[in-house]
């Protein structure tokens, strides 16, 4: 298992990310930071500790849980429904969806048609910690933590503090026992 | 969990996991569009043997919140009318694409029957005075957002315990979510045996009505025999009765459920009835989002964790 990803540069790319937000959208006002349940949900409630100290105002931050829109129910056993908390309407807002590993994109074509029965966002941005390629739909990230090129034989395994009692980034030789980023 | 027929017996990981999954789609009942696409392409059958309407509305509309399609079946329409037999509609239905039965029928054990017949999964929707599941798990969970646990939690429930499978539901799925159960009925209207249930007895509501912390109260099933074995419903009322009286004589967070429909008047005073403090409603509301957990997991495979 190769660690590619400290704790400490995980913290560095969401403070850089955080500041890239800021500059794209001009500030904070209109932005809704969404944090895709599991691991997504706590980098965007840093995300958005990190806006509010840069800024001096706050941002709003909420979590979606995509268990219900999964193009793969047949395929794999249901999980246990992870909380959708939204910090108020998203209409004419600007959605960014946050998550831990981007991969085949099915993750977030799930989670842009829970956005869309949640309302009308004006803007939907992508913010990842990890992008290790290998897309099946036509889907980009707009902030990337680590561009991280990976084989279809490897494991990206993310650790977050708050859901993992440890923190970083590793790449492993499957199968292997551990945390998934996104698997599908 | 390959179909859910009765509470007994269900571990408190597994109910717990149910009103976990209840709460989220309870969440998604409340969006602006109160409809995902999980079970799309799905079909539910709902065969009621037995009349009903806000029990078969309820799992229809929980069905359709899933995008799951519906084969609604009844028996006053159907070829039972010609004398088919049970199996064969059973497997009719089946032949037609149902992916899930919701069963509901007079007779205790049909859905056990209909599940050795069957190889899709099968919900009880209430057979005879035996087991209703459902009810149980939208009773907890009504419990659980009220008090935040049932751990604990003294639940008196009154009224006519044998006929009720309501009772007899809720008893198991309390008693496991840690709850401290007692019957309250006349001798008339307790089943001959208790033994084995995990509940404690009483025969005077006033004597325990200042212990309890939910008051679960039954309705009087006339079509089931209960009407017969009490005097007369004013004597019903006044001695199993929630009147005003007794209500002002609760806890003050005590709150009052009752599975529907509500005869005010008898089990129920008008003014108790339209009280907040009485859940009916939110039972209701919470109904449609266990139903939706149950045909979630029921259809979405076996769980890893």
């Amino acid at each position: 298992m190769r660690a590619i990803l400290t704790g400490e540069d995980v913290e560095r790319a969401l403070r850089r990310i955080a500041y890239e937000i800021l500059e794209h959208n001009r500030g904070a006002d209109e932005v809704v930071l969404l944090g895709i349940h599991t691991r997504g949900a706590p980098l965007a409630a840093r995300l958005g500790t990190y806006i509010g100290e840069f800024e001096d105002a706050g941002v709003a931050v909420g979590t979606l849980d995509i268990g219900l829109y999964r193009d793969d129910l047949d395929q794999r056993p249901t999980t246990p429904l992870g909380p959708t908390e939204l910090p108020g309407p998203i209409d004419d807002r600007t959605v960014v969806l946050v998550d831990d590993v981007l991969f085949t994109g099915r993750t977030i074509r799930a989670a842009l048609d829970a956005l869309a029965d949640i309302g009308r966002a004006r803007r939907v941005q992508l913010a990842v910690l990890v992008d290790r390629g290998h897309r099946e739909l036509p889907i980009r990230p707009d902030y990337v933590g680590k561009n991280m090129p990976t084989s279809l034989a490897e494991r990206v395994m993310v650790k977050i503090d708050e859901v993992d009692g440890a923190e970083g980034v590793w790449i492993a030789d499957r199968p292997g026992a551990g945390t998934e980023g996104e698997g599908r | 969990m390959r179909d859910l027929l009765t509470t007994e017996g269900l571990s408190r990981e597994l109910l717990e996991s149910l009103l976990d999954d209840g709460a989220e789609f309870a969440e998604v009942l409340r969006r602006p569009i109160p409809k995902v696409p999980a079970l799309r392409g799905k079909t539910v059958a709902t065969m009621f043997f037995e009349p009903s309407t806000r029990t078969r509305l309820s799992f229809e509309r929980a069905a359709r919140a899933l995008s799951a399609d519906i084969l609604s079946f009844s028996p006053g329409t159907s070829s039972l009318k010609k004398g088919e037999s049970l199996k064969d509609t059973v497997l009719t239905i089946q032949a037609m694409g149902a992916d899930l039965m919701v069963v509901r029928h007079t007779s205790t054990g049909a859905p056990w029957r209909v599940a050795e017949w069957t190889k899709l999964p099968v919900v009880n929707g209430g057979d005879g005075a035996h087991q209703h599941p459902t009810q149980a798990l939208l009773d907890s969970l009504t419990l659980r957002d009220r008090f935040g646990s049932l751990d604990g939690l003294r639940i008196g429930i009154v009224g006519d315990i044998r006929h009720s499978r309501v009772a007899r539901s809720d008893i198991h799925a309390f008693a496991t979510l840690g709850a401290v159960v007692t019957l309250v009925a006349p001798p008339t209207l307790l089943p001959p045996d208790l033994a084995g249930w995990p509940v404690e007895v009483s025969h005077d509501l006033d004597e325990v009505l200042t212990e309890l912390d939910a008051v679960y109260l039954l309705r009087v099933q006339a079509e089931r025999g209960g009407s017969s074995v009490f005097p007369s419903l004013p004597e019903y009322r006044q001695r199993f009765g929630m009147t005003r009286r007794r209500f002002a004589r609760l806890k003050p967070d005590t709150a009052v459920l009752h599975p529907g429909p509500m005869i005010r008047g008898v089990e129920i005073d008008q003014e108790v009835a339209d009280d907040p403090r009485c859940l009916v409603l939110d039972q209701v509301a919470n109904g449609v989002a266990v139903r939706m957990a149950v045909l979630f997991q029921l259809l979405g495979g076996e769980r890893d964790e």
